[in-house]
Order: C-alpha cells, then sequence, then structure tokens
C-alpha cells in the first residue's frame, strides 16, 4: 500500500525527467558559459556556474539523507561529517598537487605542516598525489566510518531519537577532533588555496565547467542508483524498516542489516558529493563538521519531501537559493527564516513541497472524476497511500497523536 | 552636656594621633635626608640601620628603592627622592607618601649609590621589619617570602620572631621558613635533618621543591631524609592533585547536571527532545543580565542580592517560553520524535536570533556578587567561590526536583504518565496538562542554569549551544525517567572529563569521552538507569 506511490507511473515519470534534466544541464550550462560570448543573452556567468555546481553538492547529501530518512527511517544528524571526510580526502589530493607552488615552496609538505615544523608526511597523507587513490578513500573512508558506526548502533538497536542525538555527537566529535592541528588535516584553517585538479587549474572556467558537468552527472547517477535501490525488492524492505520495525524483524528479516545497508550507501553518496564540491569552493574546513550544518541538510530534505527522490533535491536547491538571497540581502533575518522554515515545514508541511503539489493534484483529480464518476456508492472507494511522512500509527487504535514516553 | 563633652574629647584625641603622626614622620624624614650627606657605603649603612631601627613600616619604600638603585639626590636642595626612570627624565616621588614631586633631568639629580653588600643588610632588615609588622598576615607572608627563598642569614632573625610570635599558625609558619634556611645553612646534619621533618611536615609544592633542591645538593643522611621525605610528600601531593581533579570533575558534573536535568525531565515523560533547551539556558543568563542592569541603574546597594531576584524571574521567563512552545508547537507533534527535534532546532535558531537582535552579538557582562568572587585552599586544594556555589545550587536544584517528583501530587501525576499514559489517562488524569507543565517545569529549570551559568560562563546569544550536546550525553548516559541517572551521569561524564584531560588534552579528552559513551550505548542502550518495563518499541 504504502510502496504503491513508489511505483505509480507518475513517480517514475518525475525520476526520469530529474535525470534528462541534470543531464542536459551538464551538457548545456558548459557550453553556455565557454562557447557564447559574454554579451548574449543566453551566456551563463562563471561564477553562476561555480555556484549552481555546489548547489548540485548539496543536492546530491541532501538526497543521500533522503535514502537513510526517508526510506529506511533513520534521521541520520551527522551526515555532513560524512560529506566533509569525502571533502577531505579531495582536499587532501589536492594539496599535494600544489606541490612546490606553495608559500614555503616544499615539493612534498603541505604549506601549513612546513608552518607547524613538521619534518615528513604523516603516514595517512601516503598516496594522496595519486587522483586514482583519492577517488578510492573519497568511497572508503565516509563508507567504513558509516558501517563501523552503523555495525554498532543498529545491532544493538539504538534507535529514534537516540540514534539521532549519536550521530549529532558522532560529527562533533569530528569536528573537535579537526580542529586539533596535531591532527595533520591542517587544523582550524583547514585546506585551502589548491592549485590544480588533474593537471587542470582549479580557478579556469573551462575546469569549473568541468567540475559542474562531474556534479549533474553524479546527481543523475545518484537519482538513478537510489531510484534502483528503492524499487527493489531491498527497497521495499527498507520501508517496512520505516514503517514496522518490529514487525519486519518478527517477520524473518533483520533490520539492522538492511538499515546499514542503506546507511553505508548514503555515506558513500555523501562522501562524493563532498568530493565534488570541495574543488568548487576551493577549501575544507572543520566548520563543514559543525551539527548545524547537518541539521540543515535535514530542512532541505524536509522541505522538498521526504521519501521522494526528486523532492531533496528541489529542496535542496530552493533553501540554498534563498540562503544565498537572504544572506546578501537581509542577513539578520537568515536565521529566523531558517528557524521558520523547520518550524512550519515540520507542522503544515510534513510531506514536502512535492507532497504538497500530489496533495493539490489529487484534490483536483478527484474534483474531476466526482464530477464524472457515478453517483456514489458503486464505485470502488480510492485507497490512498498512506502518506509516509505522516504520523505512523503506534499500536492499535492512536488515532490523535500523542506524546510517547521515551523508551 | 555629654554628647559635646565626648565630642570634645574625641577632637583632642584626634588631634593628637596626628601630631604624634606627624612628629614620627617628621624623624623619618630627617633621617631620610641624611642619604643626602652620607658619603661612601658605610654611612648608607648607617642611615639605613638607623632608619630599620625605627621599626615603622613606613620606611619599607624607602629602602627597597634604596636596594634597586632607584633613590635619589636633588643636586639643588639636598633633598631625598623616590624616582622612576623615563628616558632622560625622572620622575621624583615622595619618599614616604609616594606622592607626586615633581619631575627632574637626570643631570639635576644623583643617585645613592649602593653595592651588594648593602642590598643584603638591606634584604635582611626588611625581612626583620616585615616579621616584626604588628599585621599576622603581613607576619604570615613574610613567613612564605623567606620559605621560598631561604638564606642562612634569615635564622637569627626567624629565631627571635618565633620567641615573639603569639599566634601559633603565624609560629608554624615561621618554624618551616626556618626549617628552610637551616637547610640552606652550613648547621650540623642533625639539625638539617630535623628541619626536613618540619618541611615535609608542610606537605606543599614549595616545599616539595625545597627538598628537591635538598636532595640533589647534599649527601649522606641528609640526603636520605630528603629522598625519603619527597616520596612520602609526593604521593600524598599525588592524593591531592587527584581530589583536586575529582572537584573540577564535580563542578563540570554539576554544570552539566543542571543544564541536563531539565531535559530529562521532558525527555523522559514526553519522549521529545527539545533543541532548544539550550536556549532556554541563554534565556536565563540574558534574565539576569537585565536584572543585573536594572539593579546597577536604580539600586546599588542591592547588586549581592541580584542573583536571588534573577533566580525566580529566570524561571518564570524560561517557563513561560517553554509554555508556549509546547501549546504552540510540540502538541501538535506528539507522536513524531524526529519532527518535534527539528521543529524545536527552528525554535532554538530563532531564539538565538532574537536575542542576537535585541541584545546584540556580542558578550554581555555578567557581574559576580561579592560573595561568589575569589577563592579558599581546602588543605592542597584551591576552590573558587563561584564554583562552590553552583555545586551546592545544582544539588540543591537536584534535590527540590527529587522532593517534587516523589512527594508531590504532580509529580505522583507525571510518574504516572511516564510509566503509562493510557492507564493515566484512564484514571482521571489530564495528561495534556501534565505534558504541558512538564515542558514548562523543564524549561524553568533551564532557565535557572542560566542564572548559574552566567556567573562562570561567557553570556552570549550561542551559550546554550555550548551545552546542548553534552547534555543530551548526560542524560543518554543516565537513562531516562530517573533523576538519580542524570546525577550520576553528569558527575561520572564531569569527573570522566576531568580525568582524561591531563593525559589526553582538552579537546582529544573530549572526543574520548563521546567515543566512550557512543560504545557504553551499545551495551546499554537505555541508559544506566534504565526504565524497566514491558513496552516494544511498535
Amino acid at each position: 500500500m504504502i510502496t504503491g506511490r513508489f511505483f505509480a507511473s507518475g513517480a517514475d515519470r518525475r525520476v526520469l525527467a530529474t535525470i534528462l534534466v541534470l543531464l542536459a544541464a551538464a551538457v548545456l550550462v558548459p557550453v553556455l558559459n565557454l562557447a557564447v560570448p559574454q554579451t548574449s543573452m543566453f551566456h551563463v556567468p562563471t561564477f553562476m556556474v561555480a555556484l549552481v555546481g555546489k548547489y548540485l553538492c548539496y543536492a546530491m547529501l541532501a538526497l543521500a539523507l533522503d535514502l537513510v530518512w526517508g526510506y529506511c527511517g533513520i534521521l541520520s544528524l551527522g551526515h555532513g561529517a560524512f560529506f566533509a571526510l569525502g571533502g577531505y580526502a579531495m582536499g587532501m589530493y589536492l594539496m599535494r598537487q600544489i606541490g612546490d607552488r606553495g608559500v614555503y615552496g616544499n615539493p612534498i609538505l603541505p604549506d601549513f605542516m612546513v608552518f607547524l615544523n613538521w619534518k615528513e608526511l604523516p603516514w595517512f597523507w601516503y598516496g594522496f598525489d595519486q587522483f586514482w587513490f583519492a577517488a578510492l578513500m573519497v568511497v572508503l573512508v565516509p563508507g567504513a566510518l558509516a558501517f563501523a558506526f552503523g555495525w554498532f548502533a543498529f545491532r544493538s538497536r539504538v534507535t529514534g531519537v537516540y540514534l539521532s542525538i549519536i550521530t549529532q555527537a558522532l560529527t562533533y566529535a569530528l569536528l573537535l577532533a579537526f580542529f586539533r592541528n596535531d591532527m595533520g588535516f591542517g587544523g582550524n584553517n583547514g585546506l585551502t588555496d589548491f592549485k590544480d585538479i588533474l593537471g587542470f587549474n582549479v580557478q579556469a572556467g573551462s575546469t569549473r565547467s568541468a567540475l559542474f558537468a562531474a556534479s549533474a552527472v553524479a546527481l543523475a547517477l545518484a537519482v538513478y542508483v537510489t531510484w534502483r535501490i528503492v524499487g527493489s525488492k531491498f527497497g521495499k524492505l527498507m520501508i517496512s524498516v520505516r514503517d514496522a520495525e518490529s514487525r519486519t524483524r518478527f517477520l524473518g528479516w533483520r533490520p539492522e542489516n538492511i538499515k546499514l545497508f542503506a546507511f553505508t550507501v548514503s555515506a558513500v553518496m555523501a562522501g562524493i558529493a563532498g568530493a565534488l564540491f570541495v574543488p568548487q569552493v576551493g577549501i575544507i574546513n572543520p566548520g563543514e563538521f559543525d551539527p548545524s550544518n547537518s541539521i540543515e541538510v535535514v530542512v532541505w530534505t524536509a522541505v522538498g519531501g521526504r521519501g521522494t527522490i526528486v523532492g531533496p533535491i528541489i529542496g535542496a536547491l530552493l533553501v540554498n537559493t534563498g540562503k544565498s538571497y537572504f544572506t546578501g540581502a537581509l542577513p539578520d533575518l537568515w536565521l529566523f527564516a531558517l528557524g521558520g522554515l523547520f518550524v512550519c515545514v515540520t507542522l503544515f508541511l510534513p510531506r514536502g513541497v512535492l507532497g504538497l503539489w500530489d496533495q493539490l493534484r489529487e484534490r483536483s483529480e478527484r474534483r474531476r472524476t466526482e464530477a464524472d464518476a457515478p453517483p456514489p456508492g458503486d464505485a470502488p472507494a480510492i485507497v490512498r497511500a498512506t502518506p509516509p511522512a505522516q504520523a505512523e500509527p503506534r499500536g492499535l487504535g492512536a488515532a490523535t497523536p500523542e506524546p510517547q514516553p521515551a523508551e | 552636656m555629654r554628647i559635646p563633652r565626648v565630642f570634645a574629647l574625641f577632637v583632642a584625641f584626634v588631634a593628637a594621633g596626628l601630631c604624634l603622626a606627624s612628629a614620627d614622620e617628621a624623624g623619618l624624614r630627617q633621617t631620610i635626608a641624611k642619604f643626602a650627606t652620607a658619603k661612601d657605603f658605610k654611612a648608607t649603612e648607617a642611615v639605613v640601620r638607623e632608619l630599620a631601627a625605627t621599626g615603622d613600616p613606613a620606611v619599607e619604600p624607602v629602602l627597597l628603592a634604596l636596594a634597586e638603585g632607584n633613590l635619589f639626590v636633588r643636586k639643588a636642595d639636598a633633598a631625598v627622592f623616590v624616582g622612576k626612570e623615563a628616558g632622560q627624565t625622572v620622575t621624583l616621588l615622595d619618599p614616604l607618601t609616594g606622592e607626586k614631586a615633581g619631575e627632574a633631568q637626570k643631570a639635576d639629580i644623583a643617585k645613592v649609590k649602593v653595592n651588594n653588600g648593602l642590598r643584603r643588610v638591606i634584604r635582611d632588615l626588611l625581612g626583620g621589619l616585615t616579621l616584626g609588622s604588628a599585621d599576622p598576615a603581613t607576619r604570615l607572608a613574610a613567613a612564605d617570602t623567606m620559605f621560598r627563598t631561604p638564606d642562612a642569614a634569615n635564622i637569627e632573625a626567624l629565631d627571635a620572631a618565633i620567641e615573639r610570635e603569639t599566634v601559633a599558625s603565624v609560629k608554624t609558619r615561621f618554624e618551616q621558613a626556618r626549617a628552610a634556611s637551616i637547610l640552606v645553612s652550613d648547621r650540623s646534619d642533625e639539625e638539617k635533618i630535623a628541619a626536613i621533618a618540619v618541611v615535609e611536615a608542610r606537605g606543599d609544592r614549595d616545599a616539595l621543591s625545597l627538598l628537591t633542591a635538598v636532595a640533589a645538593r647534599t649527601e649522606g643522611t641528609v640526603r636520605d631524609a630528603a629522598e625519603s621525605a619527597i616520596a612520602q610528600m609526593g604521593a600524598r601531593l599525588a592524593l591531592w592533585a587527584a581530589g583536586q581533579n575529582v572537584w573540577y570533575g564535580i563542578s563540570l558534573g554539576s554544570v552539566l547536571l543542571l543544564a541536563a536535568i531539565g531535559l530529562a525531565i521532558t525527555f523522559g515523560v514526553m519522549g521529545v527532545i527539545n533543541m532548544a533547551h539550550g536556549e532556554m539556558v541563554m534565556l536565563g543568563a540574558y534574565t539576569t543580565y537585565v536584572v543585573q542592569n536594572v539593579i546597577r541603574t536604580s539600586f546599588p546597594g542591592l547588586f549581592d542580592w541580584s542573583l536571588a531576584f534573577a533566580l525566580p524571574l529566570a524561571f518564570l521567563v524560561a517557563a513561560a517560553v517553554g509554555l508556549a512552545i509546547e501549546r504552540g508547537i510540540i502538541r501538535f507533534l506528539y507522536g513524531r520524535p524526529l519532527e518535534t527535534l527539528l521543529a524545536t532546532w527552528g525554535v532554538s535558531l530563532i531564539l538565538q536570533q532574537s536575542v542576537r537582535t535585541i541584545f546584540g552579538p556580542t558578550n554581555r557582562e555578567v557581574g559576580n556578587p561579592s560573595w561568589m568572587s575569589g577563592g579558599f585552599d581546602l588543605g592542597q586544594m584551591a576552590l573558587t567561590w563561584n564554583r562552590f556555589w553552583i555545586v551546592l545550587f545544582a544539588l540543591g536544584v537536584f534535590a527540590v526536583l527529587l522532593y517534587v517528583m516523589k512527594r508531590t501530587p504532580w509529580g505522583l501525576q507525571m510518574r504516572a504518565v511516564t510509566a503509562n499514559r493510557r492507564m493515566a489517562a484512564s484514571m482521571g488524569i489530564r495528561t495534556p496538562w501534565v505534558d504541558a507543565l512538564t515542558f514548562a517545569l523543564g524549561s524553568g529549570i533551564a532557565g535557572i542554569a542560566g542564572v548559574a551559568l552566567s556567573q562562570i560562563d561567557n553570556v552570549s546569544p550561542n551559550l546554550g549551544q555550548g551545552y546542548i550536546i553534552d547534555s543530551f550525553m548526560v542524560v543518554v548516559f543516565g537513562g531516562v525517567g530517573n533523576l538519580w541517572g542524570t546525577l550520576v551521569g553528569a558527575m561520572s561524564l564531569g569527573i570522566l572529563n576531568k580525568f582524561l584531560e591531563p593525559y589526553a588534552g582538552a579537546v582529544l579528552g573530549k572526543i574520548l569521552v563521546l567515543v566512550l559513551i557512543i560504545l557504553f550505548i551499545q551495551k546499554r542502550p537505555r541508559g544506566l538507569f534504565a526504565l524497566k518495563g514491558r513496552a516494544v518499541e511498535a
């Protein structure tokens, strides 16, 4: 019943359209940026390319969160940690690419290590001069952390708000750790001052367009993967874990394994998003681990509509566009707007803007069918899917919302 | 008419006193003036001794200035001044009162010459002078200075001082200073070993470093005695250091307890995590700021009572805001704990930004009342009054809450709702009321926690954020629905943090604690004091 929505042709069409739009953007935007003269009205300025490229990375992060939260019921307040870890892996590669062009001109050691009087490269920096190794780490480090964390957390059945708080503690601990200079990740200042990636200048317009295209393609790929996972039998299991974990367990499935898989895939996706994010903004610092960043990701997903594939992307784009506007025009009001967004979305839009859209369309459709349909009584009742974001009935007959004491 | 007579007598006394003082001062000035005519070191020494013989503490600055080479004679009128050099000019100060008495070019004045022999004489005489001071605190300070910089030449002066001394505690210090002086003198080994015992009995860090120096310098029996004393003192000092660490831990733990206990109540009863809890703490701190401002401008005499006024107000302000949040937002989200978490996070952003708009983004100054500033020593531990009172306050709040939960009808209803909401509702408990009041209570307690935290932390719009994750850790670690769990959780986390700090550093210590909690949750997912029940998660 619940899964029915996802197999409805509407949802499928929507996902396909998104993938096509993203792929088209991956081709069109670079062309409009590079080939069209600046005077033309079709020219896309370079700053716009970088900005939207950044948003696409955020959208991918929101999609990753949606996979665990919207489909598996795990509210992770620490997804920014995976994003930042992927970003750091990419940052380390970019740092090694600087070579002897740094301020201190040391061919091996990055500037901050020379500054801190380090004599040799720490072991965990080995291999990051190779792109393939860095790319591997972008996937492996967040994935391994998520696997280890999930292994412990899900096996001992840490659920609900407890899990959320623990994920928040995870990113908080990483924040503190990466702020330390002794860690060897640039401490407070993080990694910055990048020169080139794969031999191309990071600042150049063509590189920026290429990175934009890469982000768009990666996001399209992520949409496809999420869509396939969610549509598969495994996806049904994920949804059943979300809606009735105990029941799934009693039926003989292992919810902890299902969650672990979803969590790990999601972390890898977040890591890739972070890796694409760093060369486009040119810096990665421990601020990315800030728990409030991770919670902001949650609101992107919630605004767009969790439990949908396209929703988080729309949410991330909407909220970040709003943020760019507000922080430029009315900086004092941004936190009010963001706070209000949290409250309003949870109170009035539990299914996000996409859910609102669907609801409006359903209503108008119903009106049309009611007008055409024979008098009521003969027609089979239209069974609507339970909106996934609404309260799952807990126990029997829990009609009115009611507080649940902490277990 | 008695009063005029008494008054006249009083005036007479004061006048006589003034005459006496001025006569005294005149004599001192005459003696000081002799520096101008002293031709060599010997003559200067005679003047120094004459000054010291008066036994008047007023001569101290002159002698100190002489020892440091800051005593000058003006060539024009042979007047003596204490001088402060600044480039080519010298600021002249009156030798007795220390008041400014003009400036002079370097060429117009001559320095009173001093050598090492003279410096030594001055130091010894000064030591004797302060040892004979009328104020016990000055004598104590003099004894401690002599203990830290022992000199064999002090022994006689100390012997004499010990004879005279009547205050037992000061006498002990004198004896310790004497023992320290003996250890650096060339007295017999027996006397030195006896002195080591005296120094060991003192037992603080100064004594330890003195004995370490002695052990390094001497040989034979004295060295053995010193080393065994060092070993014993080391063990004792380590114990004191551990005690100090425990105190720091308790102090941190009580702060965590204050911040977390309101959270524990709301979470326990309603299963709702209030991300705006830290902002309630912040509101309490800002209430204190406002109360202090009003008191400063309108009733400056009541400043020491400012916290007493701030406490109920902070409780009311935070409780009112909490009630509004519960009635306005959380009520509609019951049964959806994750959404509640997000909505309250939004509320926290709004509250932060409101406070930032009203009070500005910078730290606000909240003063300590006089009874909360300063500190005191307990054995070898240093305690500050503000931390001390906060520990007591946290325990007091805990006791009151415990009483409310266990002994009042309202507490009974809260516990009933926690244990089984439906059954409680069937018994006629108005659960929505219990929810609202519980939320208000938890928020109000956060408010009074803010009053306490304003005394030790910066009052800024971000005050609450710093505590929120730690408070969650306490609640998760201690288990919900049981106040004792919160107490034990807060104290053990505080102490664990402070014990890890010396080995791992503050940041790494904190990380370790977080990792330990994450691991602990694996073992006991419901915390230390889990509520027992038959409920299965739906």
